[in-house]
């Protein structure tokens, strides 16, 4: 983990348990991803990408190996540890958008901060990413009143409202249509070049993929190419 | 913010939460009439013992209770004509009692010697006995009744005339004579208890020793002494019925809320699985849902105590006399703290589960 890396992975195994019978969703993954890269992770389904995320997330653990996020060893981590990993360290963004439909747009990501514990009203370059996200006159919607577009922008900006190392994105254009998903490419893009903030996408797409500086490939568990 | 997310969670979902409500009220509902009833009959009954205007009662040697009536089992002539002769001892009034639907009574009095004690009754319509069958009653009791002064009641198997109707707060609802009363009951000569007026108010606990000491079979207390035992306290089971119906309320508070939290832990799974993966905590879930369930229980608790006062105005209009019911500001808080402590048991299962749920599979929930 000395290498400057913000993700520092070697012989990442998971094995989930169905019933009796062991899954192993990874067999031995090692990935470097350096501060400030934005990276597309591609390969068909049940290649262990959303699993791999997963696990950067720390939403589970690994069963083997070392995973290194930002200087914590996921591996060591207890259950608490990886909650507050997740407060502050990583944020999400989902296929599904994954907005509370209670809460207003601006509550979204209100709650985030509240559980981030970064106070209740954004910063200064916080409110210039909403600018980028061009979300400003939506903010007092409900998700059930936003486009998919729309909803999909306020899950990035609740994402990153936080200022979290990494960005982890899985399927960000899976619902979307091909304009909205041009949008939201460009906006992860922007975001990266803007304010350095490291990004994983998991995509489909080959041109989606092609936002990032690389692509890493996953087939059967294991990085590819 | 916590506070922001559980109000739109109950929000969002209103039938589940009126209906939560609803049913936690009721529990609170019945505890408040409950304890308002056994205060009002309570109160009631010292009430109108103190305006009766005596110093000293002295029941009949059977009496039970701390507050209960023989039947008519004291000799009038020969106790009333030597405690008259007391040192102290203004007047001595032999009265009857005949229980008849609960809590009423029928109490029989020599009218001439009730108006020297206590200064009489008012009456609102009619006005003292003209003949053997009149019967007095209570604005209440007529109102229960429907009847009105010059009008038939059918008592005891007896058919009276309303003779007058009186305010009610002195001695009991219904007063017929004593001679008659005592024919019916075959206790000719025979009363239940007997009230005594001092010279003096203060001379009371030193009368009822000297009274005591002449006749120390029979129960004699103060009138001091005696409505302060109007307490739910001392009336056998009331006490413990009042437990039994405060568990009832735990009991079914916890079993709504852990229902109602339950279900709505169900639907709300993918929303779980979000707070988790923005780094909610399990204190943090589980926070959410005790609020929210105790936010029912307060809810439950302030439409208990409304449902309360309709209960309390139904008593009012229907059954005026029988039961009368009081509101027990008292209970409030206490109503409401056994509703929390239901609400608040009922949430920590339903807490602890969405709380423990895995965030990979919360998220994946449809």
């Amino acid at each position: 983990m000395n290498n400057g890396a913000i993700i520092a992975i070697r012989g990442l195994r998971k094995i989930y348990r169905v019933g009796k019978v062991d899954v192993a969703a990874l067999r031995g993954v090692d990935l470097d991803v350096k501060r400030g890269e934005f990276i597309s992770i591609v390969g068909p389904s049940g290649s262990g990408k959303s699993t791999l995320f997963h696990i950067i997330g720390a939403l589970t653990p690994p069963t083997e190996g070392s995973v290194h996020v930002d200087q914590h060893d996921l591996a060591a981590l207890s259950d608490a540890g990886r909650t507050r990993l997740r407060k502050r360290t990583v944020g999400f963004v989902f296929q599904k958008f994954n907005l509370l439909p209670n809460l207003t747009a601006r509550d979204n990501i209100a709650v985030a901060r509240h559980i981030g514990g970064t106070g209740s009203k954004p910063d200064a370059q916080f409110d210039e990413v909403l600018r980028l996200l061009n979300i400003a006159e939506r903010l007092d919607h409900k998700p059930n009143a936003l486009s998919g577009g729309e909803q999909q922008r306020i899950a990035i900006a609740r994402a990153i409202v936080n200022h979290p190392a990494i960005l982890l994105a899985d399927e960000p254009t899976g619902n979307l249509d091909t304009e909205n998903s041009k949008a939201v490419l460009e906006i992860l893009r922007d975001l990266n070049e803007r304010t350095g903030q490291t990004i994983l996408m998991i995509t489909h797409n080959p041109e989606a993929a092609a936002y990032g500086h690389r692509t890493v490939q996953m087939r059967d568990g294991r990085i590819v190419a | 913010m916590t506070g922001k997310l559980v109000l739109e969670n109950i929000k969002h979902k209103p039938m589940r939460s009126l209906l939560s409500i609803l049913l936690i009220g009721v529990p609170v509902t019945l505890i408040l009439t409950l304890v308002g009833l056994s205060h009002g009959m309570l109160q009631d009954s010292q009430n109108r013992a103190r305006g009766i205007g005596a110093d000293v009662i002295i029941r009949g040697s059977s009496a039970s209770s701390v507050i209960s009536f023989s039947g008519a089992s004291i000799p009038e002539k020969k106790m009333v004509d030597v405690i008259q002769e007391q040192p102290h001892v203004k007047l001595a009034m032999g009265v009857i009692n005949h229980p008849i639907e609960l809590p009423l009574n029928i109490m029989g009095i020599d009218l001439d010697t009730f108006n020297q004690m206590s200064g009489g009754f008012t009456y609102l319509e009619g006005g003292p006995f003209q003949g053997p069958d009149d019967i007095l009653i209570d604005k209440y009791y007529a109102a229960q009744k429907h009847v009105k002064a010059g009008g038939p009641l059918m008592l005891m198997n007896h058919k009276w005339r309303v003779a007058g109707i009186i305010e009610g707060g002195k001695l009991a609802r219904i007063v017929v004579q004593k001679k008659v009363l005592q024919e019916l009951d075959a206790a000719t000569g025979k009363v239940s208890l007997i009230y005594v007026k001092l010279d003096d108010p203060a001379n009371a606990n030193l009368a009822a020793g000297q009274l005591h000491r002449l006749m120390p079979l029979f129960p004699i207390h103060t009138m001091e002494e005696f409505t302060s035992m109007f307490n739910v306290n001392n009336i056998q089971g009331v006490k413990e019925f009042i437990y039994v119906v405060m568990a009832i309320g735990v009991v079914i508070g916890f079993a709504v809320v852990c229902l109602s939290m339950y279900m709505a832990v169900l639907q709300r799974t993918r929303e779980i699985g979000i707070l988790k993966s923005l780094g909610g905590s399990k204190g943090f879930i589980l926070r959410i849902i005790l609020i929210e369930a105790l936010a029912l229980g307060m809810g439950g608790t302030v439409l208990g105590i409304l449902m309360s006062y309709a209960a309390y105005w139904a008593i009012r209009t229907f059954v005026p006399a029988s039961i009368p019911m009081i509101i027990v500001y008292a209970w409030w808080p206490k109503a409401g703290a056994i509703t929390l402590v239901g609400a608040g048991l009922g949430a920590l299962y339903p807490g602890l589960s969405a709380a423990s749920h895995d965030p990979i599979e919360a998220l994946a929930y449809e």
